[in-house]
Formats: structure tokens, sequence, C-alpha cells
């Protein structure tokens, strides 16, 4: 029995779950506020959002939702970047430079037109990749988050970041692009069975 | 492992499941989920307020950022013109101050001027930025000898709006009793006579149509209209 997911990974994986969910579908209903980009006079609304992937019933019930889960989706991102620096773990799952060369036989293996490739640790390099990729966007989303929040406190990150407006989209364009990850998660969880997904709750395979 | 430390590691286990569980409770429990809910913005609020140093001024913008005054849009929570008698007006000023009693335009126009191309940020996204003339809220409490220990300022409107800022935010050297926009006095839709302008606060924040101010050192149960209804109060950007 080789413990594939340390407990703080586990729990960090939930908790984060849980709190995508809730911050998007906030975020959601905070956009439905102003669901445009551009400017209030004259306003040109980009879409309209149905309900039922909205949280918060108005803006301000949304803004409380989507700022308590921002808050401890900060505090669980912290305590797992502390464990995994700290322990030495973050190899498991951050990209690096010898992950390059297994990429390909890993594209044409999912593909299916190659065989599966030996696995070197608990994920393979596209899989690094990905995950490497998804702690990258909770990161912009945090540090455009708190420049949407205290745009005058942080005056300097919204210059940086090219001005208030497009603070906004980069924020919303972070978001889609964790939302195009989770369907092909899903799919993956989906494919490698039971075990490979009570491995995330209790740490082994058995 | 002896039976000892895998005791404790089963209990630590058995611990640990139960976070899920309790965090279902808190959000299942009507009164429970309001608290923590509303947590996040009272956090947010606080942190905002630690940070905020009275010397941090909004950034401010040369005439040709400023959005046309046309485009600058029109907010109002009830009505765009409340219809403020603009000739009889006065502001009511009480609370912990020397001077009380009824100021007029004119009084206060008698104060140092200060003109200011600042960004307004709605709580909705949307954000213009506007030509704001006025007086310091700074140089007014000076003048009607606001006491030092004051903390709070209340506001009242003429369209029932309400609103309170914290003192520290008021003396910031960019917050204003705005009389003007645009180099013309205010408008009707706008707030005429008198509005609030603070940068370093989202829009909710900047009452406009103002008839009162009260200098307080303990705030009243309600707050501010739309913060009484969930908004944070701080509303500090």
């Amino acid at each position: 029995m080789r413990l594939e997911h340390p407990a703080v990974v586990r729990l960090s994986h939930w908790a984060a779950a849980i709190a995508v969910v809730v911050l998007v579908m906030s975020g959601l209903e905070i956009f439905a506020a102003f669901p445009s980009f551009g400017s209030k006079v004259p306003q040109r609304d980009l879409l309209a959002l149905p309900e039922a992937v909205r949280l918060g019933g108005w803006l301000g019930g949304a803004l409380q939702w989507h700022m308590t889960f921002a808050a401890l989706l900060v505090a669980i991102g912290s305590i797992y970047a502390v464990y995994q620096a700290g322990s030495g773990n973050y190899r498991q799952v951050l990209f690096a430079g010898r992950d390059v060369p297994g990429l390909r036989p890993m594209v044409r293996h999912y593909l299916l037109r190659g065989p599966k490739p030996t696995e070197g640790g608990t994920y393979n390099p596209l899989q690094k990749l990905a995950y490497t990729a998804v702690l990258g966007l909770g990161v912009v989303l945090a540090v455009t988050g708190a420049a949407l929040y205290k745009p005058v406190q942080f005056a300097w990150l919204v210059t940086i970041l090219g001005g208030f407006r497009l603070v906004r989209i980069w924020h919303f364009a972070a978001m889609c692009a964790l939302l195009a990850f989770i369907p092909g998660h899903l799919l993956m969880v989906g494919l490698h069975g039971w075990r490979n997904f009570a491995s995330m709750w209790v740490g082994f395979r058995d | 492992m002896d039976a000892d430390t895998s005791r404790r590691s089963l209990r630590r286990r058995e611990l640990l499941k139960m976070t899920p569980l309790a965090a279902a409770g808190l959000l299942l429990n009507a009164r429970s989920r309001e608290w923590l809910v509303g947590s996040g913005l009272e956090l947010g609020d606080r942190a905002s307020a630690l940070a905020f140093r009275s010397t941090h001024l909004a950034p401010v913008f040369a005439v040709r950022d400023v959005t046309p005054y046309e485009r600058f849009p029109l907010n109002s929570y009830l009505v765009d013109d409340p219809e403020v008698d603009l000739d009889g007006w006065r502001l009511s000023v009480s609370g912990l101050i020397q001077r009380p009693g009824e100021y007029t335009l004119e009084a206060l126009r008698r104060l140092p001027r200060v003109v200011q191309n600042t960004r307004h940020i709605c709580v909705e996204g949307w954000d213009v930025i506007g030509s704001f003339g006025g007086v310091r809220i700074a140089d007014f409490l000076a003048h009607v000898g606001a006491d030092a220990g004051a903390r709070f300022l209340e506001v009242r409107c003429h369209d029932d709006y309400y609103e309170s800022v914290d003192i520290e935010s008021a003396r910031h050297r960019q917050s204003l009793l705005c009389d003007e926009m645009y180099g013309g006095p205010l408008s009707r839709g706008h707030g005429a006579p008198l509005r609030l302008v603070m940068p370093t606060k989202l829009g909710y924040k900047q009452a406009k149509y103002l008839a009162s101010i009260h200098v307080t050192s303990v705030l009243a149960a309600r707050r501010g209209y739309w913060e009484d209804q969930g908004y944070g109060w701080y509303g500090g950007i």
C-alpha cells in the first residue's frame, strides 16, 4: 500500500472543489449585476445567465458568498502551499522540465495511438501539466480578485494588470480557463474507475 | 507504530472525517449560515480598514481620461430627482461638534475649494472617471469643530437614502462635500445641491441630495440603505 495523496492534499482538494463551485456560481451572480466589460453608458450586455447557475439571490448576497469562500480558498491554498513546499511533496504535482519528454507519448496514448507509458510518479506528465496550470489559475484568480476588490489600495497591481477594466476581464477569463479544466478532469476520473477516485478520499488504492 | 500512536492517529482520522459534517451543519442551519456567509465581507472590510492610510491617495486622472459628462451614469435607488428646494436648502449638522446648526451652500463654499478627476466605482462592477468639485470633508469638520474622539459620520438624504462612514475615510484629503461636477453646479440627478464624493469608497457610500450630517462615536443600528440589506458597511476599495 503506497500513500498516493497525503491528508493535506486530499482535504484541500475537496475543500477547494466546494469553494470553486460556490465562487463560480456567486461570481456569475455578481457578473449578472453588470454583464459587460465596457462602459455603463451605453451599456452592452454580453450574456444573460440563467438563475440556475447563479448563487446568492442578488448582488449583495452573492458578494457575501464570494468573499467568504474566497477567504476560505486563500486559507486552504496557503496551507496547501506551505505543506507542499515544506514536505517536498510539490514534486509530485508541479510540472518541471524533466516532464517534457513524457508529454508526447502520453498525448499519443490518450489519442489511442500508442501504448500507456510506464508511470514514474503518482501523476503522468500531462496530469502534472494540467494540475500545475490549475494551481497557477488559482493564483491568478486570487491576485486579480484582490485587485478588483480593493482597486485603490492595490492601485499598483491594477496598473501592472493593465487597468481596472482589464482586471475584470482577466478575472473572468481565468474563471473560464478553470471551467475548461473541470469536464476533462471529471471524464478522466470516470475513466479511471472507483479505486482511483476512492484514493482521493482515503489516500491509498488497495 | 505502537498501540498508543495508532490510537491517536485513529482519533485524528475520526476528527478529520467530522470536518465535512461540521461544515455541512454550519451551512444547513440558517443562523450559522448567515454568520458564515457574511463573515467574508466582514473580514475584507476589517483588513481594508486596517490597511487604510490617510496619505495613500486614489489615482487622479488627466482631463482627457475623464468620462464625458453625458456618459456618467445616473444611479438612484428611488428617484432621480427628489425635488429638493434648492433655494431654501440648508445642511443640518449635529452631534459631537462645537458649532451645530444649519449651514448654507454659501457658508460651505467659503472653505478652500478642490477639483479632482477621480474614478467612481460601482459595486456592480462598472466604473467612470468624473470631474468633481467641492470642499474637503476634513475642512468642514474642522470648521464645525468636530470632536477629536468622533468616529463616524451619519448622513441623511432628501430621497430618504442614508449612509454612514468611518471618520478616517471621511477625513481623507480626497473625500469631498461635492457641489460641482464637470465645472458646473451639481445637477438634480447627480445629487443637487450637495453629495459625498469619496474615491476610496464604493459608489453606494457616496450619498446624494444631502440633508444632514451627524458626527458620532456610536453607529446607529441603521447603518446605510444598502448595507442594512447585505452590502459591506466599510465599502472601501
